[in-house]
């Protein structure tokens, strides 16, 4: 027999402690009219939002709402989609993302991703914290590096042993940090996270989520997540899309809703994020 | 409430209690597995007479004199296939000095950079799958009209070594560029987003990853390559050579040439000797796979 809080389509959110919202005063991006088409479609459509420093911004939606799309704008991995398109504006610190002389590999060295899945590189755990600053030309000691590193995500004291082998033979929440590691290595000043916890248990979950709250002193976040649960219990702001079908049966990904964390679970301003958040739809 | 619940009883009218005894492999099962294990045994079996036909004809060959005499047509006692050993392990090396290095930046090129949405791309590639399939002796006339002639290069090892090397090309590109694909999008993505560069990305990541796919379709291709007899003889391989290649310049002939040469003979002991030389061949042949297999291993083990 089970309770009727069980029962799908009930979830409520339960008691949630927020963090409080930073100010948006310096800002590091500043999205004006962000549309993202793959070859004739329209997958997002005029997206608007400021990303504040050393803060953490939750992406929230449905499944096709383009959130992952729209992350992956702010470091220009959809270049690599060869008919993936960009119209609108995206400025990074004042300067257009998309500018002519705006070199895609600088970008990345300063916004850094970190996947859906773990992806760490076939090589041993040291090679994949140190690929990214050999690939810029590191010139220090790699080896006080790696250590840094590795203790920045609170990864050491259980990888110190065995820096040669493979990271392969990390278990899937370790590896993860082991790719949020490398991606710190090369000193971004923003982390991007496109679904990072998805293919991870919840205490493997719980550790990346400590692990993002306290690079979020030194690090902008940004995070797409299809859990609202992380979302409120990590980030200081949220956006909610969703996605529009057009009379052509087409999906478009629009942002409906972007405010403070709190304000998006205790009192959000759309008919639609309200649905969303209890749970009445998606 | 009780919807909730799924229900465990099973339905009405079913046995109470499930059997777990089956009524036999089903006869279109086992119709099925022998089929397998017939066609299996049509390439094994072919394989083993063969193998067996050729060593037993072999036999009193197969000794020292095969690789330390040269040709001889007067007295097949003392004949020996040294200069076609030698002409194969040259051409065979020249080949794949030409060939590796073309194919796998072609492989480079049309996976990772080629934009698929051009049409002469689109084409090239298309063109690629065709010359896979042209048959050898037209490469040979090829190799004839424009390198041997147009080129001015003779009736050389070096022209033999680059119309192998047009021939067996489509081969290491394509299994080239397989084993290009295989590498997960996912590795290319990390390591672009650490700020690597393309050419970055290609040479520490999927390359890597690459090469004992590619080490094997190399393998196969010179494996073609080694077998090949009807380009060479348009191309001059002499069937009677007795000195070994000193350089790409040399005058040659290969072992296809020399067992061709041989088993036209009307003398039963030359017959003896193109089985023998047919096991050299066949022993070169396993070398270079296990090379393959040792070079998959030892790269395959780093991670």
């Amino acid at each position: 027999m089970t309770s009727p809080s069980d029962a799908p389509g009930g979830t409520k959110t339960p008691q949630v402690a927020f963090r409080d919202a930073r100010t948006l005063a310096d800002p590091v991006f500043e999205v004006g009219g962000l549309s993202v088409f793959y070859g004739d479609h329209e997958a997002v459509r005029d997206v608007n939002m400021t990303i504040g420093r050393q803060q953490i911004t939750a992406m929230i939606g449905p499944s096709g709402c383009g959130k992952s799309t729209v992350i992956r704008c702010f470091n220009r991995m959809n270049d690599l989609i060869p008919t993936a398109r960009v119209a609108g504006k995206i400025s990074y610190h004042d300067e257009d993302l998309y500018g002519r002389e705006v070199d895609p590999i600088e970008v990345r060295r300063r916004i850094g991703m970190v996947f859906q899945k773990p992806n760490p590189f076939p090589k041993s755990i040291y090679d994949n914290i140190a690929y990214g600053p050999r690939v810029s030309g590191f010139k220090g000691n790699l080896d006080d590096l790696v250590e840094e590193t590795l203790t920045h995500a609170a990864l050491w004291d259980e990888v110190k042993d065995k820096l040669k082998t493979s990271a392969l033979s990390l278990s899937g929440g370790q590896q993860q940090r082991l790719c949020i590691a490398r991606t710190i290595a090369v000193e971004p000043e923003v982390i991007l996270m496109d679904e990072p916890c998805s293919a991870l248990d919840p205490i493997a979950t719980a550790k990346i989520e400590d692990l993002m709250e306290r690079l979020s002193r030194e690090f902008t976040i940004i995070v797409v997540t299809h859990n609202m649960q992380q979302a409120a219990r990590v980030s200081h702001r949220t956006a909610f899309f969703t996605a529009d079908v057009d009379d052509k049966g087409e999906r478009h990904g629009r942002l409906v809703e972007y405010d403070e964390t709190i304000r998006i679970f205790e009192h959000p301003a759309d008919q639609r994020t309200e649905d969303y958040i209890s749970g009445r739809f998606g | 409430m009780t919807s909730d619940v799924i229900p465990r009883a099973p339905a009405a009218g079913a046995p109470e209690t499930r059997r777990l005894k089956g009524r036999g492999t089903p006869l279109r099962e086992r119709f099925f597995h022998l089929s397998l294990l017939a066609s299996l045994a049509v390439g094994v079996i072919f394989l083993v007479a063969l193998l067996a036909y050729v060593v037993v004809e072999g036999w009193p060959r197969l000794d020292s004199r095969i690789w330390s005499n040269f040709p001889d047509i007067i007295n097949p006692a003392n004949a020996g296939a040294q200069s076609a050993i030698m002409g194969t392990i040259w051409i065979i090396g020249f080949t794949a000095l030409y060939c590796l290095p073309t194919g796998i930046l072609t492989a480079i090129y049309l996976e990772e950079y080629a934009d698929p949405l051009r049409w002469y791309n689109r084409a090239i590639e298309i063109n690629i799958q065709n010359l896979a399939a042209v048959p050898s002796i037209v490469y040979g006339i090829l190799g004839l009209g424009i390198i041997s002639r147009g080129l001015g290069f003779g009736q050389t090892v070096m022209t033999a070594a680059l119309t192998l090397s047009l021939l067996v090309l489509p081969i290491v590109i394509i299994s080239s560029r397989e084993a290009i694909r295989a590498v997960p999008r996912s590795i290319r993505d990390a390591s672009l987003a650490l700020g690597a560069t393309q050419w970055q990305t290609v040479r520490r990541q999927v390359l890597p990853a690459a090469v004992p796919g590619m080490a094997t379709g190399a393998i196969l291709a010179l494996s073609r390559a080694i077998g090949e007899a009807a380009p060479l003889l348009l191309l001059g391989g002499l069937t009677f050579i007795t000195f070994n290649p000193t350089g790409a310049q040399s005058a040659f002939t290969v072992l296809p040439i020399q067992i061709f040469n041989w088993i036209s003979q009307s003398r039963a002991e030359f017959t003896a000797l193109a089985s023998a030389a047919i096991v050299v061949l066949l022993v070169i042949l396993l070398a270079m796979n296990s090379l393959a297999i040792w070079l998959r291993n030892r790269y395959a083990r780093r991670w």
